[in-house]
């Protein structure tokens, strides 16, 4: 079924793609396409259930640096289907909205706006939905560090009576963590990440 | 009374000649009894109709995800025991079957069959606490005595076998953390049997309770389109009359070898998502009795895998090979092709995914948590509209959600 799904797919969208995949038929789609190409799927292919819209950061200097990735499912085949879409630009990511499409998508969609400030246009109400509306970052960016930045509490109200702010957590040098990606040994060692000091940047007087 | 302040004028008219009335604005929670956990609902009000609801989530953002991209795959399993914590056992076994489709690594059926036992005996936990809590916000109180005082049964077994009640922690990327303890499948089988006539007289206590009827029946009702549209998953959908079930539809650890049945809803109240739960923790007794009875003997975990799952203790304290693999394990993680994955797993409040993206070495690229809560919510303001404020208790208890997994 997949293999006939994937062909017939390209049949009517020529500018998708292959995309590597160790479980589920994949594809990668041009963002402006992607709607289209997510209705064909619902609409043609039984992929009703849209179980899942996320993006994932390639870091600074990739590009494409952000891609939107959609999960269906079948309810009546029984099988999920995977739709990627780089967004095309890499310092203000947009795609178009999937909320047409599902309601369930009006969520998700909030959801990677919160973490990756990835506009989706056409969004009928775009907010922060995990973040408070004021939030300034966007946190699973990959420049984001771990501990998180100084920010100001959510009502300005409270902020200006108490005098405080949300903290960066306390790292004390660590977490000593591993690195994604396959490494020589010496670099896949465990280190600390992004913390205000270690070895080769001495702890700063208080 | 302050000078500025007057009561409206009660006897104003509209255009049409009706009485003028205003619309009230109304938050609920984030600490209110029936939000279970720190959810809040801002709602408008008509008197005691409801006109809008916008649920405000985010209270219990923990940043899982971001957590996940600092650390190996085998750290990360604690995390998933705090997302649905009421059901730590069947979180760890979705993360681990997830990761371990990435690295293309089949565990043994013995392993399989533990964790079945494991989900199932979750699912139960968390289906009884749902159900306690429920029978609560719709006023009736025995029920909770009776679902956690079988719970608390439940927890005793856990703690047996995995050393905490709550966290158990319990799966490993390969395996699971120790093999069942002796007498414990015993032990297991002899609580199923004393449940059941139990589960019962807790049923009874409920399905044709005059006062748990009026309070449910006909309230919060979800279409079988809207509930696919919207995403639901797990009772939800199926008490909408879907009869989707990732055990039976995609089957994964060996679900396809037991005999179960699905129950679905007709048409998609309140009442029909219980009926929904109950009789889904007849059938997991079925799957634990069905399992435990034949419980294949040999390896509880993979054997020809030695990136990823770690020696046996007492080969670690005297072999220097198993002592440098159990080092490259614990400080590198486990060694994982690049690629990416996305597998579901029929969690009690529905349908759990995680897409880990790799880029080979020992921690994830990018790993995303598809909560089933989160999915199950975004409906409240479509099912809501036009309810009683009171039936939004009763709504709300009946999707079932846990806020440590919606806000992840």
């Amino acid at each position: 079924m997949s293999a006939e799904t994937v062909a017939a797919l390209k049949a009517k969208f020529p500018n998708i793609t292959d995309r590597a995949s160790l479980d589920h038929p994949a594809v990668n789609a041009p963002a402006a396409e992607a709607g289209g190409v997510l209705q064909a799927l619902r609409d043609e292919h039984g992929f009703d259930l849209l179980a899942d819209v996320t993006a994932v950061d390639w870091a600074k200097g990739s590009s494409p640096r952000f891609t939107v990735v959609y999960h269906l499912f079948s309810t009546t085949g029984h099988g999920y289907f995977r739709v990627a879409a780089d967004c095309p630009l890499d310092g203000d990511p947009e795609v178009p909205t999937a909320t047409g499409l599902w309601p369930a998508a009006n969520w998700h969609e909030r959801e990677v706006y919160d973490m990756f400030g990835i506009r989706f246009t056409g969004h009928p109400d775009l907010r922060r939905i995990l973040m408070w509306d004021a939030y300034p970052y966007f946190p699973l960016r990959k420049e984001f560090p771990l501990a998180g930045i100084d920010t100001p509490l959510p009502d300005p109200e409270i902020a200006a009576e108490t005098g405080t702010a949300v903290k960066p957590a306390p790292m004390a040098g660590g977490p000593f963590v591993a690195s994604s990606g396959a490494m020589n040994m010496t670099e896949a060692e465990p280190r600390a990440k992004d913390e205000s000091w270690n070895e080769r940047r001495t702890k700063p007087e208080a | 009374m302050p000078a500025d302040y007057a009561f409206p004028d009660a006897s104003a008219k509209n255009a049409a000649g009706e009485l003028e009335t205003e619309k009230m604005s109304l938050s609920m929670g984030p600490s209110h009894p029936s939000t279970h956990g720190v959810l809040r609902i801002q709602m408008e009000l008509d008197g005691e109709i409801v006109t809008k609801a916008e649920p405000v989530i985010g209270y219990l953002h923990r940043g899982d995800e971001k957590i996940a991209e600092n650390m190996t795959y085998n750290q990360f399993v604690p995390y998933t025991d705090r997302l649905d914590y009421l059901a730590p056992l069947a979180n760890n076994m979705a993360y681990a079957i997830a990761v371990e489709r990435l690295a293309k690594l089949e565990v043994p059926p013995r392993c399989q069959a533990i964790r079945v036992i494991t989900a199932e005996m979750a699912r139960l936990s968390a289906h009884l606490l749902g159900l306690g809590a429920y029978a609560i916000d719709v006023g009736a109180w025995t029920v909770f005595m009776y679902t956690f005082t079988e719970r608390e049964k439940l927890y005793r077994l856990f703690e047996e076998l995995t050393g905490a009640r709550f966290t158990t922690s319990y799966a490993r990327i390969g395996g699971v953390a120790r093999d069942v303890p002796e007498g414990w499948i015993g032990r297991t089988t002899a609580f199923c049997d004393q449940f059941l006539p139990i589960l019962e007289e807790i049923l009874k206590l409920l399905t044709r309770n005059k006062i748990f009827m009026d309070r449910t029946v006909g309230i919060g009702a979800i279409s079988r389109q809207d509930a696919i549209a919207y995403g639901l998953t797990g009772p939800n959908l199926r008490g909408s009359g879907v009869p989707l079930d990732l055990r039976k539809d995609k089957p994964y650890s060996g679900y396809d070898q037991y005999e179960f049945d699905v129950p679905v809803g007709a048409s998609g109240d309140c009442y029909d998502r219980y009926l929904v739960r109950g009789e889904e923790m007849r059938q997991s007794v079925r799957i634990i009795r069905q399992a435990a009875g034949r419980l294949p003997d040999g390896p509880w975990h993979v054997t020809d895998a030695r990136r990823i799952f770690a020696p046996p203790k007492e080969k670690i304290l005297t072999s220097m090979e198993e002592l440098i693999q159990n080092f490259m394990l614990v400080t590198e993680g486990p060694q994982m092709p690049a690629g990416e994955v996305y597998f579901e797993a029929e969690n009690p409040k529905g349908a759990l995914g995680f897409y880990v993206v790799s880029k080979g070495g020992g921690v994830p690229w990018r790993l995303k948590i598809r909560a089933p809560s989160f999915c199950n919510l975004s409906i409240l303001p479509k099912v809501c509209v036009g309810a009683m404020i009171s039936d939004v208790v009763s709504i709300l208890g009946s999707l079932d959600f846990v806020m440590g997994e919606c806000d992840r």
